[in-house]
């Protein structure tokens, strides 16, 4: 012990650590990774190839080349699952970053501390709830009533204030399951997103704000030239990083939402793999358009740390 | 410096904002409110149509319903025990992996090949199917493990307190070594006492997860009684409970004046109860988490 920290205080020299310790802490939570994570990726790779069948194992399965693919190809399912993917995640991507920007632009108008504190608190809510707890309260809420069920709170509301005429389904009609959607995910994200725009306001210089004002800017001018400026960073960093969600539009949402009447408007990659995987058993099939949808947007991610790193110096690990 | 030029428009404009932010806020509780109101208005109001922000025909008769669902307290022991599992679980391995992550590549030249491997776990995802089927034949099917063990090493977690760590002097850490402190002494004696805010954000970013939970448990279970709460939400959610019901449940319910919609109100505002319970702690700190995970000086 003695002689170890004789060497450490030698000036010039780095610090020797034992990393022993480092590797032996890694050695659980890597192998877990390993095991649940890293495997499936093989594992998916040989059941894109085979006709997997899971009393044959992957081993056993038989090699069946291309066949997966172009079955996927022949599939109907396939194509609108794909549109309605990127229709419904752009509109998402979209959707979310102007509603949380713009929240957060209102909200630090607000000067009263209690009812700013109060808002926040009810706003940030919907985001803790799972989408099972959401999609059994939205069902209710957005029904338009029938002999089984009675019209839900949405529906009267707006008949009552003469809006409509007719109850709207709005969960379920394809003219109207993918607005839903979008909007009922933008009202469960709005105020959880508004948090690092909020966080980022804070950081804005407040002597901009005097010289604005001396300069004899409004409200709207300083929004304009110095606050929206200021958190523009924040604002290209989180769209740039939302790229790599393109090809993930919600499973958890649109399978507790959806219904075969909007499948050709709702249905998503991810819960095309899930009904071809886990209710028809075309385990290889499933396993296909996932490893398809995996290569694409591992590219997405990539891409978007790329550009994020180079214009934000933005780095994950 | 807003006081200098409180005009007429700054007044309109003001208003304007509180109309909105404040219509924006009633969206958010109004469907919630609703559903509490559902749960205890009687079953002919809510046919009716009467129901909206107060109960019509205050009854407490669904909860008693759902007080004698087996089901219903079966899957919420299941979501009980595996938040119990399931927090110290996520929040060792979050130590385990971002303590040795945080030391920089001269202190710990392997570091890179571990972030390559934690970029790669992050970035590639081996399908539904294939994780199905690596959960199956590590016999994890209709056991707790299958939700605690794939999901134990929560990666966002582990970037959030890696970054907490980092910020914390070195030369605490030397000191510690020249007093010839153990890595396992510095971690316990001077990371962890220093991080617990951070560690307070892991913890409820865990539980939260665990308990809202659902897609796991459906599909790494082959019987209902190893539902945790959401997953038997989600079934209940997803079907149409009237139409499936058999006679004998169906006469009980109509004695106890009770209907498919009141009785799902009550089972789901019931699950949502030990979030708001947590709700105040959790807002405390997961604004810090938040930002400590993606803004970086």
């Amino acid at each position: 012990m003695q002689k170890r920290s004789a060497q450490k205080i030698r000036p010039n020299k780095r610090f020797r650590r034992d990393t022993r310790m480092y590797h032996l802490m890694l050695l659980v939570p890597v192998l877990i990774l390993f095991v649940y994570n890293i495997l499936p990726i093989p594992a998916g790779i040989l059941m894109s190839f085979q006709n997997f069948q899971p009393g044959r194992g992957f081993l056993g399965s038989k090699f069946v080349g291309l066949k997966n693919f172009q079955r996927l190809i022949a599939l109907p399912d396939t194509m609108p699952a794909l549109v309605n993917t990127l229709i419904i995640a752009v509109w998402k991507i979209v959707g979310n970053l102007l509603t949380a920007v713009t929240f957060a632009l209102l909200l630090n108008e607000i000067q009263t501390k209690w009812y700013k504190r109060t808002v926040q608190t009810i706003t940030y809510l919907p985001y803790f709830l799972s989408w099972v707890i959401l999609a059994g309260i939205m069902i209710k809420f957005l029904s338009p009533g029938s002999t089984a069920s009675s019209m839900g709170f949405m529906n009267t509301l707006l008949m009552r204030l003469g809006l409509i005429r007719e109850p709207i389904y709005f969960l379920g009609t394809n003219e109207t399951f993918r607005a839903s959607v979008v909007v009922s995910d933008i009202w469960k994200n709005f105020g959880y997103n508004s948090i690092v725009y909020l966080a980022a306001l804070t950081g804005i210089d407040p002597t901009l704000y005097e010289a604005a004002a001396v300069d004899g800017a409004g409200r709207w001018k300083r929004t304009i030239h110095v606050t929206l400026p200021g958190i523009a960073p924040f604002i290209a960093l989180m769209t740039i990083l939302a790229i790599g969600n393109v090809l993930s539009a919600g499973f958890d949402q649109i399978f507790n939402l959806y219904s075969p009447a909007v499948y050709e408007t709702g249905d998503i990659i991810d819960t095309l793999v899930y009904r071809l995987g886990m209710e028809n058993s075309q385990y290889s099939l499933s396993a296909a358009v996932g490893l398809l949808k995996s290569i694409a947007s591992c590219i997405l991610v990539l891409l978007g740390y790329k550009i994020a790193d180079k214009y934000a110096g933005y780095r994950v690990w | 410096m807003n006081h200098l030029n409180r005009s007429k428009t700054w007044w309109l404009s003001q208003t304007l904002i509180y109309f909105i932010i404040t219509f924006v806020t009633v969206s958010c509780i109004v469907p919630i409110i609703n559903l509490l109101a559902i749960s205890f208005s009687a079953s002919q109001a809510i046919i009716e149509n009467t129901v909206s922000l107060l109960p019509v025909g205050f009854t407490t008769k669904a909860y008693t319903y759902v007080m004698h669902n087996q089901k219903f307290w079966t899957s919420a022991k299941v979501s009980l025990l595996r938040v119990l599992f399931g927090l110290p679980i996520n929040l060792v391995m979050t130590v385990l992996v971002a303590y040795p992550l945080s030391k920089t590549e001269q202190a710990f030249p392997a570091r890179k090949y571990y972030v390559t491997f934690m970029l790669t776990v992050m970035l590639f995802n081996g399908g539904m199917m294939p994780t199905y089927f690596v959960v199956a034949k590590t016999g994890l099917i209709d056991t707790l493990w299958a939700l605690l063990i794939p999901g134990a090493v929560p990666i966002f977690s582990c970037i959030v307190l890696m970054n907490f760590f980092r910020g914390i002097p070195s030369a605490l850490e030397e000191a510690a070594l020249l007093d010839g402190a153990s890595q396992g002494q510095i971690l316990t004696r001077i990371f962890l006492p220093l991080s617990k805010p951070s560690l307070a954000t892991v913890a409820l970013f865990s539980l939260i997860g665990h308990w809202n939970a659902w897609f796991d448990g459906l599909i790494y279970s082959n019987h209902t009684v190893n539902y945790p709460l959401q997953s038997y939400l989600q079934t209940l959610v997803a079907s149409n409970t009237q139409a499936m019901l058999t006679g004998d449940l169906k006469s009980f319910m109509e004695m106890m004046d009770v209907n498919d919609t009141n009785m799902k109100a009550a089972q789901i505002f019931i699950s949502i109860i030990p979030l708001m319970v947590v709700y105040p702690f959790l807002q405390k700190y997961f604004t810090a988490g938040l930002t400590l995970g993606s803004v970086k000086e």
